[in-house]
């Protein structure tokens, strides 16, 4: 681990921006929460029977760069988005928070997460998980270079879509 | 007038009133999901998986096919296999694995193993059995009937049935289209595989995975999406509709639309979204296409988009990208989904960047389309509990005209299969 680098952030600054972000997600404030990624963010859900697959190679979930992402919001945005509309109610859990190392010139941290979403006429359904982050230090500010919301169900089975953003 | 019907048949067509119904009990009855399975998917060719899923010798895939636990897997010589998953002393799976590669499928229950090809291994203690014990014939079992057209492979339950070839009638030139997108005729499964659940009918899905009706007003986020990012969705003259993008009848209950593409194949039709630094690579590939196929059945490959349904439960849509994604139905109310990226085997590391990217811009549990084909299939699941009070779904669209004329926004393909999926259950009755 590159300890100057890793000495410049605390986890309570990353427990910081990873409650911030839960809490803009689960109310679903997303021009917002795009402001806390940088301009080339991506954010990835890998599949569930390839958890570590490369997006290059292997069919994802999501696999968003930024320009999709931005577009995932307006279309997140859209009564006409009929798998969101209306909202589901999501409340999410985030524990075990850790910076695991850091590459390049990012700081990599990770965390559990357990998503409870409710949605009229459905299930209760909880998405369990753990998240792999990307940071790195902008304008003094930590932002969110990549996200990777790694499932642990075997298959999506009764998940049905991840329309919303895990 | 009476425009509906009366009475509880399943399907009702009425040539001179222009009208086709289906009765929605066929979407909630218990009944009809138990006769399904006998007269639908234990008699017609279902998908089991493809040839590039099991590579080696030893490989194997565990998956249902029909209900039934199968091994799906290359035996020691190197043939495919479609084994059924149950050991044949007292029944438990012999394989408990996703996928993987074995040299014997061992039953953890009482330690019988078996051959990649299915024969009896070994027997713990095999001397307690009596004179007539024979292992050559206590083998693991294979389905009835494994064909293969073209690397996809599938089994019938019925040991009388048709040749898979001759099952597969006019749908096997649209398959053909879409293995001529590779030089050498090679496509592979590739890695990653999206298996959800949707609550709704099966039989939703065969409708919607080939209705184009639908595309204007369930998918306009994705329209708008494609429209930011700088792509014409509105169709160019002479390709608008209804002059051309059909749906056609191929036979035996399968289908397909076939449609004008103007909204960009990473084969061999750039758009915006793919970047400028494609533009060389995608001519590149185009150019490949028409050398050896010869520029009509290049166009034939290259700008049109097709959505196939093989009778019963298996679509191949090529378009933005190429999905298999086969369906099963667990319950009335509910099936399992199982989809997968199809590409050519000799891809660029860039070429199936992009055709990965783009099949998610659309398609799969994430994409900005078919959550939204998922929620209107619940919408109408949901509203089918009035079933009793509401009983008609309307598929008449195109009725006034010829066959070989319904669009593919018409409903005459999705008439298609009812048509197919009502004489067999009648046959059966
Ligand atoms: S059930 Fe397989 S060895 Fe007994
Ligand atoms: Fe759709």
């Amino acid at each position: 681990m590159n300890e100057m680098l890793a000495s410049t952030v605390t986890r309570a600054e990353v427990e910081d921006l990873f409650y911030h972000e839960a809490d803009l997600l689960d109310s679903w404030r997303l021009d917002e929460w795009l402001t806390l990624l940088t301009d080339d963010a991506s954010y990835y859900v890998p599949p569930n029977d390839k958890p570590d697959a490369d997006a290059r190679f292997a069919l994802f979930t999501i696999a968003d760069d930024i320009v999709r992402l931005r577009e995932r919001v307006i279309r997140l945005k859209d009564p006409n988005c009929h798998a969101e509309y209306p909202l589901s109610r999501t409340r999410r859990l985030i524990g075990n928070v850790r910076i695991t190392g850091v590459d390049g010139d990012a700081i990599l941290a990770s965390a559990n997460f357990i998503i409870h979403r409710y949605r009229h006429n459905d299930l209760q359904r909880v998405f369990v998980g753990q998240y792999r982050y990307k940071l790195k230090r902008q304008g003094g500010r930590l932002k969110i270079a990549e996200r990777r919301a790694i499932l642990d169900a075997e298959e999506l089975g009764l998940l049905g879509s991840v329309s919303f953003i895990v | 007038m009476n425009y509906q019907p009366a009475g509880s048949d399943f399907v009702v067509e009425n040539a001179a009133q222009q009208t086709f119904f289906v009765n929605r009990e066929v979407f909630v009855s218990e009944d009809v999901f138990e006769r399904e399975k006998r007269a639908i998917f234990d008699r017609c060719w279902v998908y089991v998986g493809h040839a590039s899923e099991i590579k080696n010798p030893g490989d194997f895939k565990t998956r249902p096919v029909a209900g039934r636990p199968i091994i799906f897997c290359r035996d020691g010589e190197g043939r495919v296999r479609a084994l059924i998953n149950c050991c044949r002393h007292r029944g438990a799976l012999v394989c408990r694995e996703r996928e993987g590669n074995a040299r014997q499928f061992y039953c953890m229950y009482h330690g019988w193993t078996y051959h990649p090809d299915g024969r009896l291994k070994s027997v713990p203690g095999a001397d307690a059995y009596g004179v007539a014990f024979d292992k050559d014939e206590m083998g693991l079992v294979a389905v009835p009937r494994l064909e293969a057209y073209r690397d996809f492979y599938f089994a019938n339950f019925d040991r009388d049935a048709i040749a898979l070839e001759r099952y597969l009638g006019g749908a096997r030139e649209y398959i053909d289209l879409v293995i001529d997108q590779s030089p050498s005729g090679k496509m592979q499964i590739i890695s990653g595989t999206q298996e959800y659940d949707i609550r709704a009918n099966w039989k939703l899905l065969v409708e919607n995975s080939v209705d184009d009706y639908h595309l204007i007003t369930t998918h306009s986020t994705w329209l708008n999406y494609m429209r930011n990012s700088g792509v014409n969705v509105t169709p160019p003259k002479g390709e608008l509709l209804p002059t051309r993008g059909f749906g056609r009848d191929l036979g035996n209950g399968h289908l397909t639309t076939d449609n004008p593409n103007y909204r960009g194949r990473p084969v061999a039709r750039w758009i915006s979204v793919y970047g400028e630094d494609a533009k060389a690579d995608i001519d590149a590939l185009r150019n490949e296409l028409v050398q050896r196929l010869g520029s009509a059945r290049a166009a034939r490959v290259a700008d049109t988009n097709r959505n196939l349904a093989i009778f019963p439960n298996l679509v191949i849509n090529d378009g933005s990208s190429v999905t298999v994604r086969h369906f099963y139905p667990i319950a009335p109310d509910r099936m399992h989904v199982t989809a997968w990226a199809l590409g050519p085997v000799e891809e660029t590391e860039a070429q199936r960047a992009r055709r990965l990217h783009a099949f998610l811009t659309f398609y799969g549990p994430g994409g900005f389309a078919t959550p939204d084909d998922v929620a209107a299939l619940e919408a109408a699941q949901l509203g089918f509990a009035a079933w009793r009070e509401v009983r008609w779904s309307d598929l008449s669209r195109g009725m006034a005209k010829a066959r070989d004329q319904q669009l593919a926004t018409d409903e005459g393909h999705l008439r298609v299969f009812w048509r197919k999926w009502n004489e067999l259950m009648e046959a059966r009755a």
